[in-house]
């Protein structure tokens, strides 16, 4: 099962369809990533809402991601986690520390908004001619 | 047992296919859909544990009941090589295949009863139930 | 049966036991036959005295006079048999039928102690000019009837427990504590006991409602919780991380010292929770939150679409 990465504006959006196998979920990883570097985007958004179980293969991908994304100069938001999937995931020790998370889409580009703003800030006086 | 659904774990589609059909009987058997998820999540870990460990095995679900408590049953077999630190690998956060050591014991935690039987070379039997609460 | 008979007789007076107990079978069954006679007068008797000690107001005199007949007649069979098991299943099943009415305890131990009265006085007259023979008939009375007034009693008791254990889940499971105060901001009160299934109630409403009301910020007050153990307390810190994973900051008001000082005991790790005194200094916090995301947010989203394109 491909994921549909679907680009906009300088953010890649991946929402997930339906279950994926661990195959799946690595390819994932991989063309996110090589995407980001290619199109050198400012954030990734992985959209989970249709995803009923993660399980530890699953939540080690996401975070993967996330880590791998933030080194080649993206942030990561995970959005859509169902409120049974995050309590499944809490009672497994499944957190995803140090990985952003919000509820759904919308929020999630509003937070990555939010995210590039302060960037764009915290580096405006130094660098005038900054990647934008 | 006339209701049991066998499963043969060997490639990780099968892994889906499993807690799928796991979460398919907690439903039958009446579980709320967040005791479902939780069922599904500790199938999906123990099915990769086979596939991670002993390359193929076999995911057998029933219903079972105790007075009357009703429940479902998840037992996984495999002929791999065996655990020799049971300790050890019901140990939270240890792994020897990468992973993130979640496995086993994030499986322990989600079910009610959880059994593990190995034999070094000859393989390895994970027995674990979850109890739907009585009234 | 005949060995129950015997069980029966052993709780009557050890002194006389030699004796009676051969003849103490033969007493049941002359008993009996007596209770078999006077069948229809002395299930009336009892219907009277039920209505006139104003028992079972709920119910109608037919119905009283029906459960009447039922229960005397289980109430005989027991005596024979020494069977318990057919009077339990019928004393249930009366207390599935009437506890909805309203019917209290103390009318169900009336009732069948007024039974008790209403056979001992029938025999009491049966036997009077032989107050020897009316002795050994309620030494083996007693102790029958006794037990069979208690199995009634206890039977009404436990339906009594599972309709109210029935009731308290249902409660629990309608009731949703949770209050969304503002746009964005829910409270969750929590207040009484928190059993591990409670725990796992409050979450899941918890979470569902975060995700319904897009709630970014959660305030759980704790003020009303007399005590936290250990699996109550790591099931809070659960709850946290789950919130957060939907998005949602929780804060946590109104720990106890004691439970303060319990969690710091028993070594939950609470270094990701946030906690404020008071539900008032919560609500504060979450407003300050509030207001620190959407101004940002708001802002952004207009300029991004250009500086995208």
């Amino acid at each position: 099962m491909e994921v549909p990465i679907l680009r906009q504006g300088q953010y890649l959006i991946a929402s997930i369809q339906s279950a994926l196998t661990d195959a799946d979920l690595s390819h994932l990883r991989e063309a996110l990533i090589a995407q980001v570097g290619r199109s050198r985007c400012r954030g990734v958004i992985v959209d989970v809402t249709a995803l009923d179980v993660m399980d530890s293969f699953a939540v080690r991908t996401l975070r993967d991601i996330a880590h791998m994304a933030r080194l080649r100069g993206a942030e990561t938001v995970i959005v859509g986690i169902q409120p049974d999937v995050a309590f499944a995931m809490v009672q497994l020790g499944l957190t995803l520390k140090g990985v952003a998370t919000v509820l759904d889409l919308e929020e999630g580009l509003a937070f990555l908004n939010r995210r590039t703003e302060e960037r764009t800030f915290e580096t405006k006086p130094k660098k005038p001619s900054g990647r934008g | 047992m006339g209701d049991e659904l066998r499963l043969p774990i060997a490639a990780d589609v099968d892994v889906v296919e499993a807690r799928q059909q796991g979460r398919a009987l907690a439903a039958v058997a009446g579980f709320s859909s967040g005791e479902q998820t939780v069922i599904a999540a500790a199938i999906s870990e123990i099915a990769r544990n086979i596939l991670m460990y002993a390359k193929k095995g076999e995911i057998i679900l029933s219903l079972v009941q105790n007075g009357d408590r009703q429940g479902v049953s998840v037992v996984a077999i495999d002929q791999g090589p065996g655990i020799t630190d049971i300790e050890r690998a019901m140990q939270y956060g240890y792994s020897t295949s990468h992973g993130v050591g979640a496995g086993l014991p994030g499986a322990k935690r989600l079910m009610d009863d959880f059994d593990l039987q190995s034999t070094p070379g000859q393989g390895t039997t994970v027995t674990m139930t979850k109890w739907r609460r009585a009234i | 049966m005949v060995d129950n008979r015997k069980g029966m007789s052993v709780s009557t007076r050890a002194s006389e036991a030699p004796a009676l107990s051969e003849s103490s079978a033969g007493l049941l069954r002359e008993l009996v036959a007596h209770l078999r006679q006077n069948r229809t007068q002395l299930r009336e008797e009892w219907a009277r005295r039920i209505t006139r000690a104003e028992l079972l107001t709920a119910m109608t005199e037919e119905e009283i006079f029906a459960e009447a007949t039922a229960v005397y007649d289980n109430y005989v069979e027991a005596l024979e048999t020494g069977t318990f098991e057919a009077l339990q299943a019928y004393s249930r099943r009366l207390s599935e039928r009437i506890i909805p009415r309203g019917v209290e305890t103390d009318e169900v131990v009336g009732i069948v102690l007024l039974l008790r009265d209403v056979l001992a006085r029938s025999l009491f007259n049966k036997y009077q000019d032989n107050v020897e023979k009316l002795n050994r008939i309620l030494d083996s009375y007693e102790p029958a009837a006794n037990r069979i007034a208690n199995t009634v009693a206890v039977g009404f008791v436990e339906e009594r427990e599972r309709i109210i254990r029935q009731q308290q889940e249902a409660i629990r499971e309608l009731s949703t504590p949770v209050l969304q105060v503002r746009e964005r901001l829910l409270i969750l009160p929590i207040i009484g006991v928190i059993d591990p299934q409670r725990a796992r109630q409050l979450t899941e409403q918890l979470l569902r409602a975060i995700r319904a009301n897009r709630a970014k910020v959660v305030v759980i007050d704790v003020t009303g919780v007399a005590a936290m153990d250990s699996g109550v307390a790591n099931h809070l810190v659960q709850t946290v991380e789950a919130s957060r994973l939907l998005g949602a900051t929780v804060i946590v008001t109104g720990l106890s010292p004691e439970i303060a000082q319990t969690l710091v005991t028993i070594g939950v790790d609470l270094s990701e929770m946030a906690t404020v005194g008071d539900l008032q200094g919560g609500i504060e916090e979450a407003e300050r939150l509030l207001a620190d995301r959407a101004a940002p947010t708001t802002q952004v989203r207009e300029i991004a679409p250009e500086s995208t394109r």
